[in-house]
């Protein structure tokens, strides 16, 4: 009892929002769009539902053990007792409909929150590479990259088409929606909205090195005319081009890459203009051109394959 | 490492130790790593020391590392999860002491107790060990010491096969160890997923050290699935249809299968990896047509099943202690054997719930997340039968007792979240997240751990002779409670705040409370642990008073209740014919249970022989060798090995044989003490009356 009790008072505290510096959300119990909504909703419904096979075991051992225990025992005893056929239909059949409950639901919200579908038309194209400890985020139409901020219009539906230059890792953006893998040469994607204006802590979740722990992004859900200012605000005087990009793939946070790339070292989003359109199919297409990829070929592979040789080495040269 | 390779070393050298790095850097992180690996070696030179000061060393050999009994297997392989489950639970206070010391910001290199890198060996070789070192040798180590006594044999089918499969197992836990003190160890946690653990994100010897603990530690337990399954099938006592085997006879039946068919997709896929990082194979490269995903398909085809694999012997112990501490019989035996083996088949067919967010699409989602929940069918069912066997039983609160309800009441929140991360939707959010890490904490130490250490109590006296002090052993369950709760309840909380796992760093102050609530739990864990040493210690101080000779204290009702404890060698002086379902209860229901056989005969057991330990030692080099690219070194141990398996094939062996007089004389002697005993009720179990011979008129269950 006291479990469940604490496990109650759990929940409700992880849901309590974000206290002194609660500007930043970082909990799909928090949400700011309807996708993670539903996600929280359906948590607690399954809670809901499966409660009824989970109390009557926490309710019935203690019971059973104050009642029967062998030192002052209350209730008949019945050693040879066994079986019992009304008992078996309700042993397996309650947890049968709970089961078919729950799978009618999962099936419902699952497909209804897959991260393939369009939350509308016309949504906001946005790109996002994952480099070891930090993510690209490429608006292709609107000619911006940014990296580690992802700033979207609050009301407009956002495909986000994912991969990686590095290994393997995993998006995710708990305010507004699930993660879903990025992996090298392939793509995938998310698909959400923001309801409400706000600031949501994004992440890889997917451990890929030292600087795993500080792979955060800031996701700033912003009212429609302030994304227009975003868009057409200051940017830091850099394009995203070959040098650039090589500059970033190396294993490093954002803020040490802003200082190898010559700037102020800080954690300040870096938003730069887009050189080439198509940077993202460029970086998936490295890793499907026919040929030995080790040896020349991969001299010419946009901003490098494998592991990028670390800074200094480079300066020496 | 510099770089060179040495024909004679390989990529051996002198800087390849954690002292190296101290005396380059003096930090909290580099102290501990250099601390780890002194204790390392000053254990192994206190253990050579004891043994040689105590003149063990012959007695060890003799009759211990050459025998090729599976009750001395068995015992051996629970004492080697024992020592491996030390490290790991110190190892998950060093992470849990990290994490309460690792609150940064983004622009700051990460703080706390040790570096990035090295937390991440800790979180790698932490899981590896608990799963593959401490989990599975403690499952298998029961199975071995109690199967064969439950179905009326002698041995395994296999015995010297069952002495290989120990000697692997150790080489793989042996390797583990070694690299506390030579080198690194990988960084990809237990799972190791490709690309990042490929050569070009993992150069070095870190992976290395795991693929080849796993292939070698992995053949071990392929074999030694075939040699219970055809214990199983071949090797039961006259009578003893399936229908009438308990239920921890059962479970292990479902475990022989899944270690058949399940192991193999590890091997595979490790051997992929092997191959992709010795031989420049693109099984799981980025480039050149690897795909990574193919790995985290064919691991988690091992993977799933596995957990399984821990939990049912679990299930097993539980069905016979629920049983016998009710003083009733087993409610719903033909239910349990049937939702045990659907678990089994079922649990073959949900893999693909570990990456519901690889991008596949929703349809192939909704099939195996429905999948999952299924299993949790059969799963609910075993619960509310052991519930119903204790209903309207006599239950002893014995230590077992402690765990047994521990487990129930920690089990189905654990069930609970296993369902809620079955839903595809909600496990967008929460996969890779500490409520990941919370919830198979939440099955595997309620389950597997309660679930082993029960079973070792229950059957200890039959392997040593005396009972575990009662009251230590309720103290040690009930520190392994409260240290779980502590430990891995605010871990729930954590990761719907969205922490992932395997984080050296984190930036979010609200997190703190709960890290150091989780910090607490983890030294009652520590507790815990001491805790059970003291038991075993003190058990053994008062062995006189503990012993049980009569070897039926719980008043029990399977066929290893019937015999002395300790148990002879050769288990039964003549093989029982098998009446009934619970026989030996059946038994003393009818009265005058401990009548002597008829006659005697000779009987064969299988001659000791130094064979598994000779293959252990060459599979560690033949391991080592390849970690370090010692090429002569692993030319050599593998001729060595394949030299044994031919030399022992090509030679006619003996049997040892006991003959009929020495048995006899055995048997009279335990039947003699038995019948001048005084039989005592279940009132007295724990007092110093109970001598093993209970009293057969309270026997009902
Ligand atoms: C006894 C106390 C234990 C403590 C304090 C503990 C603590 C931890 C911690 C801190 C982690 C890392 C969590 C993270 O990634 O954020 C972890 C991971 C893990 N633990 Fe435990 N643990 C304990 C027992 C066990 C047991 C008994 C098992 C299994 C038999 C186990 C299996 C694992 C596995 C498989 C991982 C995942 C490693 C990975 O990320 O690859 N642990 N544990
Ligand atoms: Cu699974």
């Amino acid at each position: 009892m006291f479990l469940l009790a604490g496990m109650t008072a759990a929940i409700a505290l992880a849901m309590a929002p974000a206290s002194a510096h609660g500007v930043v959300e970082d909990s799909f119990l928090q949400p700011m769009g309807p996708v993670a909504a539903e996600q929280s909703k359906h948590l607690l419904r399954v809670i809901g539902i499966t409660m009824i096979v989970i109390l009557p075991v926490l309710i019935g051992v203690p019971l059973i053990l104050w009642r029967y225990r062998y030192r002052k025992p209350r209730g008949a005893y019945s050693p040879e007792w066994e079986y019992s056929e009304k008992l078996e239909y309700a042993l397996w059949g309650v947890p049968v409909l709970i089961v078919i409950v729950l799978a009618g639901w999962l099936w419902h919200s699952t497909a209804k929150l897959d991260p393939y579908q369009q939350l509308g038309p016309d949504p906001l194209q946005v790109q996002a590479i994952g480099l070891d400890w930090k993510w690209v985020f490429i608006y292709p139409e609107q000619g911006i990259a940014t990296v580690d901020e992802l700033a979207i219009p609050v009301g407009r539906p956002v495909q986000l088409m994912l991969t990686t230059d590095t290994v393997m890792q995993s998006m995710l953006i708990a305010p507004l929606t699930g993660q879903i893998y990025a992996m090298p040469g392939m793509s995938t994607q998310l698909n959400f909205s923001a309801s409400r204006a706000g600031t949501a802590e994004g992440e890889n979740t997917q451990f890929n090195g030292s600087g795993f722990g500080r792979q955060k992004f800031k996701v700033r859900a912003l009212d429609p005319d302030e994304f227009d200012r975003w868009l057409d605000g200051p940017d830091s005087g850099l394009t995203l081009d070959e040098a650039t990009y090589a500059t970033l793939r190396r294993q490093s946070v954002l803020a040490d890459a802003k200082s190898d790339l010559g700037l102020e070292r800080s954690t300040g989003p870096l938003v730069m203009s887009l050189g080439a359109r198509d940077v993202f199919d460029r970086v998936i297409g490295k890793y499907h051109r026919t040929g030995n990829g080790e040896n020349a070929a991969d001299a010419e592979a946009w901003g490098g394959i494998g592991l990028p040789a670390p800074a200094k080495q480079e300066s020496g040269q | 490492m510099s770089g060179q390779s040495s024909p004679t070393f390989g990529n051996l050298d002198w800087e390849v130790t954690p002292y190296t790095d101290l005396l380059e850097h003096v930090n909290s992180s580099t102290i501990i790593g250099a601390g780890a690996a002194s204790v390392l070696v000053l254990g192994a030179f206190a253990g050579i020391a004891l043994l040689t000061y105590m003149r063990w060393w012959k007695p060890l050999f003799r009759d211990w590392l050459t025998s090729a009994d599976a009750k001395k297997i068995g015992i051996m392989y629970i004492a080697l999860a024992l020592v491996m489950m030390a490290r790991g639970i110190i190892e998950g206070l060093v992470m849990r002491a990290h994490q309460a010391t690792a609150l940064g910001a983004l622009d700051k290199a990460e703080t706390g107790l040790v570096a990035p890198d090295h937390f991440a060996q800790l979180f790698s070789t932490h899981g590896t060990i608990m799963i593959f070192f401490v989990a599975m040798p403690l499952l298998i180590g029961l199975i071995n010491f109690v199967l064969p006594q439950q179905l009326g044999a002698r041995d395994m089918a296999f015995p010297v096969l069952n002495q290989v499969s120990l000697g692997l197992t150790a080489a793989g836990a042996g390797l583990v160890m070694v690299s506390l003190l030579i080198g690194d160890f990988g960084t990809g946690g237990w799972t190791m997923y490709p690309p990042y653990t490929g050569l070009d994100y993992s150069p070095g010897e870190g992976v290395d050290y795991w693929l080849w603990a796993i292939l070698i530690s992995g053949v071990g337990s392929t074999l030694t699935g075939m040699n219970f399954a055809v214990t199983i099938f071949k090797s039961r006592a006259p009578g003893m249809h399936l229908m009438r085997m308990p239920l921890f006879c059962w479970t292990s039946l479902c475990v022989a299968i899944m270690l058949i068919y399940a192991m193999p997709a590890l091997t595979v896929s490790s051997a992929m990896l092997a191959l992709d990082r010795y031989a420049g194979f693109h099984f799981f490269t980025n480039a050149s047509g690897g795909n990574m995903m193919n790995y985290a398909n064919i691991f988690w085809m091992f993977g799933h099943p596995e957990v399984y694999i821990l939990i049912l012997p679990a299930f097993g112990v539980f069905s016979e202690i629920s049983s016998t501490y009710s003083g009733k019989r087993l409610y719903g035996y033909t239910s349990l054997v049937i939702a045990s083996m659907s678990i089994a088949v079922v649990s073959f067919m949900v893999w693909l719930h570990h990456f519901f967010t690889m991008g596949q699409s929703a349809g192939v989602n909704i099939a195996f997340g429905i999948a999952t929940m299924i299993i949790g069918i059969p799963t609910g069912v075993k619960i509310y039968d052991w519930m119903a066997t204790m209903w309207r039983g006599r239950v002893r609160i014995t230590a077992p007792v402690v765990y047994l309800v521990g487990f129930f009441l920690l089990f189905v929140i654990g069930g609970l979240s296993g369902i809620i991360l079955a839903n595809p939707s909600i496990d967008y959010q929460v996969h890779n997240t500490t409520f990941l890490v919370a919830h198979f904490h939440n099955v595997i130490i309620p389950g597997v751990l309660y679930g082993m250490l029960a079973g070792v109590h229950y059957w200890f006296p039959k392997a040593f002779g005396f009972r575990l002090d009662e009251s230590w052993g309720r103290r040690t369950a009930l520190l392994f409670v409260g240290g779980f709760i502590f430990t891995f309840m605010p871990l729930y909380v954590l990761g719907l705040m969205g922490l992932p796992r395997r984080s050296p760093t984190f930036q979010d102050p609200d997190f703190l409370p709960w890290m150091y609530i989780a910090s607490f739990g983890a030294v009652l864990m520590l507790a815990a642990l001491f805790c059970l040493l003291w038991t075993f210690w003190k058990s053994y101080r008062h062995r006189m008073s503990l012993s049980v000779p009569g070897g039926d204290p719980w008043n029990g009702s399977s066929l290893e209740w019937s015999t002395p404890a300790p148990v002879p060698e050769w288990t039964f002086a003549s093989i029982p014919k098998v009446q009934a379902r619970g026989d030996w209860g059946e038994t003393k229901r009818a009265g005058d249970p401990w009548r002597a056989p008829d006659s005697y005969a000779d009987i064969e057991m299988p001659a000791n022989t130094a064979h598994g330990l000779i293959i252990a030692g060459m599979a560690f080099a033949l391991g080592f060798a390849m970690v370090w690219h010692i090429w002569w070194l692993a030319a050599l141990s593998f001729f060595a090995i394949t030299a044994a398996l031919i030399w022992r094939g090509m030679r006619v062996i003996e049997p040892r044989i006991i003959p009929a007089r020495q048995v006899e004389e055995e048997d009279r002697r335990f039947r003699e003490y038995v019948a001048g005993a005084t039989p005592i009720t279940r009132a007295d179990e724990e007092s110093e009356r109970n001598r093993g011979v209970p009293d057969c008129s309270e026997f009902a269950g």
